[in-house]
């Protein structure tokens, strides 16, 4: 069984993107009617700086994007599971350990963000 | 010429044209009613109009913001900002888009064109899609979720996608570089945004932006929590790069980052987005930490809760155009430093203080000192931080120096034989 207004909401929250996408798609239907389009080959030159374009610059990227890319994954799964918590542990009923593990658990994180710290991973090379 | 009467007239026209969009709105919300759970055609229709009628209010706030910020930056620095097309120069964002429309859309013939072409509208979709919760006032709100500060987190990160995939499909150094570089920014100062939001949300105890305001009817959170509000702040500005987080477009160096290669319409949405996402960090600041509709004096009519929401929203805004007049940019060691040498741990003591003083039931006043203490303790380990950094880089530049002088004066038996 749905919570109450579940429906409705997420038909909103749909119904926004959709409004979105529309309103700039009206406004970019209308760029097409007003603008010239005269493509030519100097035009579909990437601008890089006047100098002609090695031609592909889809090609490998520096590992220090993936650390901090796997860094943040650890955050943001924390952050889910921080959300549900902080809502609940403070109220009536809800035993005292549940402060207690969630601090166990940002501290296992803190240590961790301390190794990487001590690594030299958080300093940008 | 135009007289200044005529002048203060159209300035006045233009003024009343935003009442005249928040009634609108008002309006479309008051025909909309409040729709039961079994969606018909009607209430989605009644939802469209709703919604179109908030996006063009969003837009036009939004596009307020350009005119706010060039006229801001202008006087600051001893200029006048625009001045020509409209009185004092509030029709110039509506020229400039005009213009936008009639240009060529250039792509790159190289680029990944569908993937090109839909990266804007990625970006732009989630920060307009984050206003469908965010409460103008007491009722004016499309639909106030019962999670709405989670589904502002959940839907903003979207548009980093939006920047990455645009840095990706150019198939340009400064494009991808700056897509690179957008990921890394936006990804690293998500963690400090969603720890300040998440501190407010233990205080006022509900996600419900309605409630977060409403428990703030006696004390706005920024006197409770000047720490969460400094980080989320800063780390605010760089979700939406903000000078001094300006690293992922920077024009001096990656000239426009992901934006590079996008023209005329393409580059309107983008532009659009970006003071779209302004004024979502401005309204946030003031919903969570200024207390949004609500002052300290009593309760006020519907026409001067928006009223008030709106001022504390331009304060911030206001603030934000005079953090990027005063400093200067970045580079992105700093940054990376800041985020998360900085931010993070700062994030995460002030949800531990709040935690704390929760859980053993402390006075409410406890958390502001903890809160400045924490913000003492940081300032100075940061500054003890930073010199030690600034020394150790002065030796080895001196180091270097003195390696490098003499084989300068006299050739060793290497050099020559090269």
């Amino acid at each position: 069984m749905a919570p109450e207004g579940y429906v409705v909401n997420w038909t909103a929250v749909v119904l926004a993107s959709v409004v979105g996408i529309v309103a700039m798609g009206l406004m970019l239907a209308a760029s097409a009617l007003l603008s010239p389009r005269r493509p030519s080959k100097t035009k579909g030159i990437a601008y890089e700086s006047g100098i002609l374009p090695t031609p592909l610059n889809w090609t490998q990227f520096n590992v220090r994007y993936y650390i901090f890319a796997i860094l943040f994954l650890i955050f943001d799964v924390e952050a889910v599971f921080l959300f549900p918590w902080a809502l609940v542990f403070a109220d009536e009923g809800i035993p005292g350990y549940v402060f207690y593990a969630m601090m166990l658990f940002i501290a296992v994180l803190l240590l961790g963000v301390v190794y990487a710290w001590r690594k030299g991973v958080l300093r940008w090379r | 010429m135009r007289s200044k009467p005529v002048q203060l007239a159209i300035a006045g026209v233009l003024f009343v044209g935003v009442g005249v969009l928040v009634a609108v709105f008002t309006l479309a919300l008051a025909l909309l009613g409040e729709p039961d759970d079994n969606v018909t055609a009607l209430t989605a229709g009644k939802l469209v109009i709703a919604l179109f009628a908030l996006l063009t209010l969003i837009t036009t706030l939004g596009i307020s913001l350009v005119w706010l910020e060039r006229k801001q930056l202008g006087r600051m620095q001893g200029r006048v900002g625009p001045t020509r097309v409209g009185p004092f120069g509030l029709l110039q964002v509506v020229a400039d888009g005009i213009k936008l429309l009639m240009k060529e859309d250039v792509s790159p013939s190289s680029s990944s064109k569908a993937i090109f072409y839909v990266a804007p509208l990625l970006v732009f979709v989630p920060s307009f899609v984050v206003w469908l919760t965010i409460p103008l006032s007491e009722d004016l709100v499309v639909r106030s979720l019962d999670l709405g500060v989670f589904f502002f987190i959940a839907v903003s990160v979207l548009s980093i996608v939006g920047l990455i995939l645009a840095g990706w499909s150019s198939n340009s150094k400064y494009a991808i570089l700056g897509g690179f570089r957008s990921a890394a920014q936006l990804v690293s100062y998500e963690i400090p945004l969603i720890l300040g939001v998440l501190s407010v949300v233990m205080v006022a105890d509900s996600m419900r932006f309605t409630d977060v305001v409403n428990a703030q009817a006696t004390v706005p959170y920024i006197a409770l929590l000047p720490l969460a509000f400094v980080v989320f702040f800063i780390s605010g500005l760089a979700e939406v790069g903000r000078t001094p987080f300006d690293i992922y477009f920077a024009e001096s160096e990656v000239v426009g980052g992901p934006f590079v290669e996008y023209s005329g319409a393409h580059w309107a949405i983008f532009f659009l987005a970006e003071y779209v996402n302004t004024f979502v960090v401005a309204a946030l600041g003031a919903l969570l930490f200024l207390g949004g509709w609500v002052w300290p004096f009593g309760d006020l009519g519907q026409v001067p809760s928006v009223a008030i929401f709106l001022g504390k929203t331009y304060f911030l805004a206001v603030v934000i155009f005079w953090v990027r007049a005063t400093l200067p940019r970045l580079r992105i060691d700093q940054l990376m430093n800041v985020g998360w040498r900085l931010l993070i741990p700062l994030g995460f003591a002030s949800v531990i203080l709040i935690a704390v003083q929760r859980f053993y039931g402390w006075p409410t006043w406890t958390l502001t000192l903890m809160s400045l203490a924490a913000l003492v303790v940081a300032a100075w380990v940061q500054m003890r931080m930073q010199r030690k950094d600034a020394v150790a880089t002065a030796q080895r530049y001196a180091q270097r120096a003195v390696e490098v002088q003499p084989s300068r004066r006299r050739p060793g038996p290497e050099s020559q034989q090269a």
